[in-house]
């Protein structure tokens, strides 16, 4: 079978796969987040962090509710990874700096998990499955949660409530998060992924020497970490290394499990709205930017273009053989599309269009499908802006799913577009100001200029994924790109939570036949028309001086 | 029976005064084919005759008004600096002259969409000559200049003289030339009492003496406001505008971060020279939206204008904007639906009467009404069945009986033959009075033209064979020509249409049906319309309605576009948000497309700017990077002569498609009424597509004719 087939073939699994779980998932969810009933373990849960999870907030409310639980979260795994030296069951490493503790805390409760350290060489057992893989849930959970409240928004009317933060937490992660988590580790496991708190050990290599390979619940991390898109790995070499993704079928699961929750969304969202359609439309929207991606990655890295490449039978560089350039590819279109950030290669050895590829993946916002929650969320801005400027056309003020896009809805939905380029561009160029950033780089030129601009646009996403080149433990790359994450993730919520607030303080407007309408295919085309133009002029010349340059020299 | 008669009756005063309204039939509301809004007038004079303004305009505390184009000022003055500190380099001086034209431009455009309200406010100007008002003060007269008059103030206006102020009569009836506001010579008749008492500061009286209680304020009149709306210096920003402004401030707050941090970027890849900051700043100017920004304010100022085209005058921009969102039309029905009277449409005979008998009887005992009605029983008869007009004078010894709202009935003595035509009670009781028989089918015909929405009008004649009916008269309401094709576009759009009437649920469900509305409100009552507003309302439905009268204010203040007429009373004008003054009802759908069109403009130029930046990254970033990185030139794909020619080109067309867009913000784009589906279809093609292609073909042709030039190209 021809590498292009077999990269073809696992992109038709995957579609079938997901089109299986679109709808029980997304009925699911949406009966999680409708219903009035509350399960055992969870009212322990809300007896022991004290909340009433039958009261109805107001977006402020809301607000601080997921502002609250961050701050904690990030306090908390700060110390434990500050303490980890006098902690049991650490493997014998030391605590951590401040400045990458601080990194890292940001990182994990910013659904982001960027890296600034060798999972394998520096955390242990306790900040790992008590730390790192607990965020793993609970931010994933948070994302969801801002989503929910949202959609909340389109559907109540003359009311300023918009649910219960606690407990949209709480079930996003007990009846959600957990059980998928549990299904999905055992899979992982009989793929061939490792599950037990085994020490470090010293192994001895055919080439001479020997290697460290650590024990650990990678399965069970691995997992949420794909599930909840949050993608930071167990070990540094994340979802490429065999502990982790061991095989072709446990890494098409993996990329299964970082999108099945964000495609189920909208079909959640359409049950919430009452519009199945509606669903479909975002939905459309979303497949359409994540196929195009995946056939554009596909196209650029097969791409015969040189002697190497010819023999390899693509751009093989970076890629591991067991998933070959589909796997991979499939890998890299997914993992940026989304907020997750795991990589199963390195994206600094895609060929310049692929690099490009993977960084106006984040750049679009990471909508397609998006983060768990953040993806939804963020469609469905980009659907007020489209609808802003497009309704105008049929000669209507503007409104979408019969709530009116008026000066606050919009104000609101300008700053959310306004946050993650300013924090992208401005940190990136500051440190091509500053001396000192860019001794960092690995290369020099378009590609080295990747790297750079590739680390910010990972941080304020809230990706994670790194180009690889570049080394950003330094106080600079972990302050800078630590607070990226942490103002690319609560700034934008805040915005969306004041939004939705204003949306559910409105009255409907009915729909008429001089209505646009939103879940025709013909806005499903502006929608997309509308996210490639305003992201690509936004990002356009820094494009150019990356990837582009790169790509259109080969 | 008897409220049909009533019906009759009532309906008299009505169409009285809507026919002594200046030009109720005026043609506006009867050209459905014609129907749409079309553009208003523009003439490239206009843009030479405006260019002063412009400058003026210059002034910054003017252009911060709208960010995008403040931002484009402060780059005109940046690269003017830039200019004069190396005047050497012609690239810098040709950057900063298209800057400067571009902020000139569009200052033209809104200049230009100005000017055309100033010429109408110059003539208002002229009615507003100082007048010296005739108070009565303490049983005497006294002569006090009009701007000192007070609320309250009773004033006497004779022939000759021009309205100190607005008012209402209280004393007095009067013939009124109000040309100076409504543009028509017809006289209208004010008197006090009911719904005609209001008159208008400015216009004069042509005949009588009225007493005149001024309501407003020297200075807050009527036509000091229409000078105001008209000149555009009461203009506030719409919640559309503003919310738009919003979007565009923020994608000006993008570009202009993606164009300085390319700065640090561009000296990182060695190419420094090539992004100078004059460069910076005009790849800045291309990028935001200086079309929308340049248009966005003659686009609002030229909505209003075209309703002052077609005289009316919305109170402010944001009823406007609600017009084109409104999904419920409470329409009169008389004057909106149907012609302003009943009319005869056929003759009924009775067994043992022929139709030419009951025509000839019907027309002769017409003679003497000279209502509505009367006239129209008289016209079908010479139409249908040939009858001659003839005079009261050409027959002998006739006895007319004139038609009176007591009797109610009108008719002819004449060589020993007595005919009546009239309301069916009294005919009736006319013909039992003479002991005639009253035939068996008589009442099963008015009972059927009654059931068909119609009046009866019964016509009896005594003579030697006895007194006895011999036919009825079947009156209807006409309605006006082309009305159900106006209501389906009405409904294609989207929007619902109610027929308010004070007719019974009968009559009024006949005529909705003939029609073509989608719903009706019978027997309305000020309370009912009221309600009725509120329960759309209430489904979050905007609501438009127009209304004359002083019990209609409630409801005028209530819908969400009220239009009131300029003949109603001044608490209805005070109430609505909008005036007509033509008083033609029919207008509100013109108004409701006008509203929907000036939406459309600004979406389809906001679409059109956003998609123009596509090619002009293609110009200017292969201009700025393809020496540092080679590969980059083959972004260049319209093949342009040379960096300073590309930087050049795509300002110029960014300069020149303002120029080339104040036509089409000024008169609007093209509008048909048809569903979203289809509207946005044909403008997302349009101005999204063409908005994506056309700067290709522009910066190429530009780039073209530049390359000529020595040492450009």
């Amino acid at each position: 079978m021809s590498p292009v087939l077999a990269g073809v073939l696992q992109l038709l699994a995957l579609v079938a796969a997901l089109g299986l779980s679109y709808r029980p998932l997304g009925d699911h969810m949406a009966r999680v987040y409708s219903s009035d009933k509350h399960l055992r373990p969870e009212k322990w849960i809300y007896k022991v962090i004290g909340a009433d999870p039958s009261v109805e907030m107001r977006w402020p409310a809301y607000l601080r509710g997921v502002l609250a639980f961050s701050a904690v979260s990030v306090l908390f795994l700060y110390l434990l990874q500050r303490a980890q030296g006098w902690l049991p069951g650490s493997l014998g490493f030391v605590s951590i700096d401040p400045d990458q503790a601080f990194n890292t805390a940001a990182s994990f409760v910013a659904n982001t998990n960027w890296q600034s350290y060798y999972g394998e060489q520096a955390m242990g057992h306790v900040v790992q499955s008590g730390g790192l893989a607990v965020q793993n849930f609970v931010s994933a959970a948070v994302g969801i949660a801002v989503a929910v409240a949202l959609v909340r928004g389109f559907t109540r009317s003359r009311t300023g409530e918009l649910g219960n933060f606690w407990a949209d937490l709480v079930r996003g992660v007990v009846r959600i998060l957990l059980p998928l988590s549990v299904v999905g580790a055992l899979v992982l496991v009989a793929c061939g992924a490792i599950q037990n708190f085994s020490g470090i050990h010293q192994v001895g290599q055919f080439t001479g020497g020997t290697r460290q390979w650590n024990g650990g619940a990678v399965a069970s991390q691995e997992v949420i970490k794909e599930l909840g898109t949050n993608g930071g790995g167990y070990f540094n070499a994340n979802s490429a290394h065999p502990f982790e993704n061991p095989n072709g079928l446990s890494n098409l699961f993996e990329i299964y499990l970082i999108l099945v929750i964000p495609f189920a969304l909208t079909r959640t969202f359409g049950r919430m709205t009452g519009s199945l359609k509606q669903g479909y439309a975002i939905l459309g929207a979303m497949t359409t930017i994540w196929l195009g991606f995946t056939a554009l990655m596909m196209w650029t890295e097969f791409h015969h273009g040189a002697p190497a490449f010819d023999i390899a039978g693509g751009a093989m560089e970076g890629k591991e053989t067991r998933f070959g350039i589909g796997g991979s590819s499939l890998f890299a279109v997914a993992t940026t599309l989304t907020s997750t950030g795991a990589v199963n290669s390195f994206h600094s050895s895609y060929t310049g269009f692929g690099g490009g590829i993977t960084m106006l993946g984040m750049q679009l916002g990471e909508i397609a499908p998006g983060g768990v929650g953040s993806g939804l969320y963020g469609m469905l801005i980009m659907a007020i802006i489209a609808v802003f400027i497009a309704g105008l056309m049929v000669g209507r003020t503007p409104e979408y799913l019969g709530k009116k896009i008026g000066t606050r809805e919009i104000k609101f939905a300008a700053c959310y577009i306004l946050v993650t380029p300013a924090l992208v561009l401005c940190f990136t160029a500051a440190s091509f100001v500053l001396d000192t950033p860019a001794h960092s780089m690995t290369n020099s030129g378009a590609h080295g200029f990747s790297e750079i601009l590739y680390a910010f646009t990972s941080g304020a996403n809230n990706n994670g994924s790194a180009f690889a080149g570049l080394n950003a433990d330094t106080q600079w790359f972990n302050s800078t790109i630590g607070l990226a994450m942490l103002l690319g993730r609560f700034l934008p919520m805040v915005f969306v939570l004041a939004l939705a607030g204003s949306l559910a303080g409105q009255q409907p407007v009915p729909e008429t036949a001089g209505t646009l309408r939103t879940e025709k295919p013909l806005y499903t085309g502006l929608l997309v028309g509308t996210i490639m133009i305003i992201t690509g002029l936004t990002y356009f010349p820094a494009l150019a001086l990356g990837p582009l340059a790169e790509g259109l020299a080969a | 029976m008897t409220t049909d008669v009533k019906k009759q009756q009532d309906a008299m005063p009505t169409t009285a005064t809507t026919t002594s309204a200046p030009h109720s039939d005026l043609p506006t509301g009867h050209k459905p084919a014609a129907g749409r809004v079309g553009g208003g007038l523009f003439d490239p004079k206009q843009l030479v005759a405006s260019l002063p303004d412009a400058f003026r305009k210059l002034d910054p505390r003017f252009m911060i008004k709208s960010p995008v184009m403040f931002v484009v000022l402060v780059g005109s003055v940046v690269t003017t600096v830039l200019a004069v500190t190396d005047p050497t380099d012609w690239f810098g001086w040709a950057i900063t002259a298209w800057l400067w034209l571009t902020t000139v431009f569009a200052n033209l455009a809104e200049a230009v969409a100005e000017g055309r309200g100033k010429a109408q406010a110059d003539t208002l100007r002229k009615a507003k000559t100082d007048t010296v008002a005739r108070r009565l003060a303490g049983g005497g007269e006294e002569r006090v200049p009009g701007a000192e008059l007070c609320v309250g103030d009773l004033v006497v206006c004779e022939a000759g003289d021009v309205i100190p102020g607005d008012g209402d009569v209280v004393e007095g009836v009067a013939s009124v030339d109000e040309s100076a506001i409504t543009g028509e010579s017809a006289p209208v008749i004010r008197e006090s009492g009911g719904d005609r008492c209001a008159v208008t500061g400015g216009t004069k009286v042509l005949s009588d003496r009225i007493v005149v209680r001024i309501t407003t304020k020297p200075g807050e009149t009527f036509i000091d406001r229409m000078i105001g709306l008209v000149e555009g210096a009461a203009r506030q920003k719409t919640p559309n505008e503003i919310a738009l402004n919003i979007l565009l401030a923020s994608l000006t707050i993008v570009f202009l971060l993606a164009v300085v941090t390319l700065k640090p970027f561009a000296i990182y890849a060695g190419a420094d020279d090539q992004t100078s900051l004059i460069v910076l700043t005009a790849l800045l100017v291309c990028l935001i939206p200086t079309t929308i920004g340049a248009l966005l304010s003659a686009i609002g100022i030229a909505g209003m204008d075209r309703l002052v085209q077609r005289n009316v005058l919305a109170m402010s921009g944001r009823a406007v904007e609600a017009a084109g969102d409104v999904s419920t039309l409470l329409l009169d029905k008389t004057g909106t639906i149907t012609l302003g009277n009943r009319q005869a449409a056929e003759f009924v005979p009775v067994r043992g009467t022929t139709e030419t008998e009951l025509a000839d009887a019907a027309q002769l005992s017409s003679l003497a009404d000279e209502t509505l009605e009367g006239r129209s029983v008289v016209v079908l008869a010479k139409e249908k069945y040939g009858l001659r007009e003839r005079r009261q004078g050409e027959l002998a010894h006739a006895d007319w009986i004139q038609f009176t709202a007591q009797t109610r009935m009108s008719g002819v003595d004449a060589g020993g033959r007595k005919i009546r035509k009239g309301a069916a009670g009294a005919v009736l009781a006319w013909v039992r009075e003479r002991g005639g028989e009253v035939a068996g089918d008589a009442q099963e015909l008015t009972d059927r033209i009654s059931g068909a929405g119609g009046t009866p009008l019964l016509v009896a004649a005594e003579d030697e064979r006895g007194a006895r009916v011999l036919g009825v008269i079947h009156l209807k309401d006409v309605v006006k020509e082309g009305m159900r094709e106006r209501f389906d576009e009405l409904r294609r759009m989207g929007i619902r249409t109610v027929m308010i009437t004070g007719d019974n649920p009968l009559t009024a469900r006949a005529i909705a049906r003939e029609a073509g509305v989608d719903d009706f409100l019978a027997e309305a009552t000020p309370e009912d319309k009221m309600a009725l507003i509120k329960r759309e309302q209430a489904g979050g439905r905007l609501v438009a309605m127009t209304g004359d009268g002083t019990n209609d204010a409630p409801a005028l203040a209530q819908a969400d576009v009220g239009v009131a007429m300029n003949t109603g009373t001044s608490a209805a004008k005070e109430a609505g948000n909008m005036v007509d003054l033509d008083s033609n009802p029919t207008k509100l759908i013109e108004i409701v497309e006008i509203g929907k069109q000036l939406l459309i403009t600004r979406g389809a130029l906001t679409t059109f700017s956003i998609a123009n930046d596509v090619a002009k990254y293609f110009a200017i970033i292969p201009a700025m990077f393809a020496v540092a990185h080679p590969s980059l030139d083959k972004l260049n794909i319209m093949g342009l002569s040379s960096p300073e020619s590309a930087i050049l080109s795509a300002v110029i067309f960014n300069a020149l498609i303002i120029v080339a867009l104040v036509p089409l913000a000024l008169k609007g784009v093209r509008y048909r009424p048809s569903s979203a589906d289809s509207m946005l279809r044909r403008n997302l093609g349009l101005y999204g597509l063409g908005g994506l292609i056309a700067p290709f073909i522009g910066i190429k042709l530009i780039d073209l004719l530049l390359s000529l030039v020595p040492g450009i190209g």
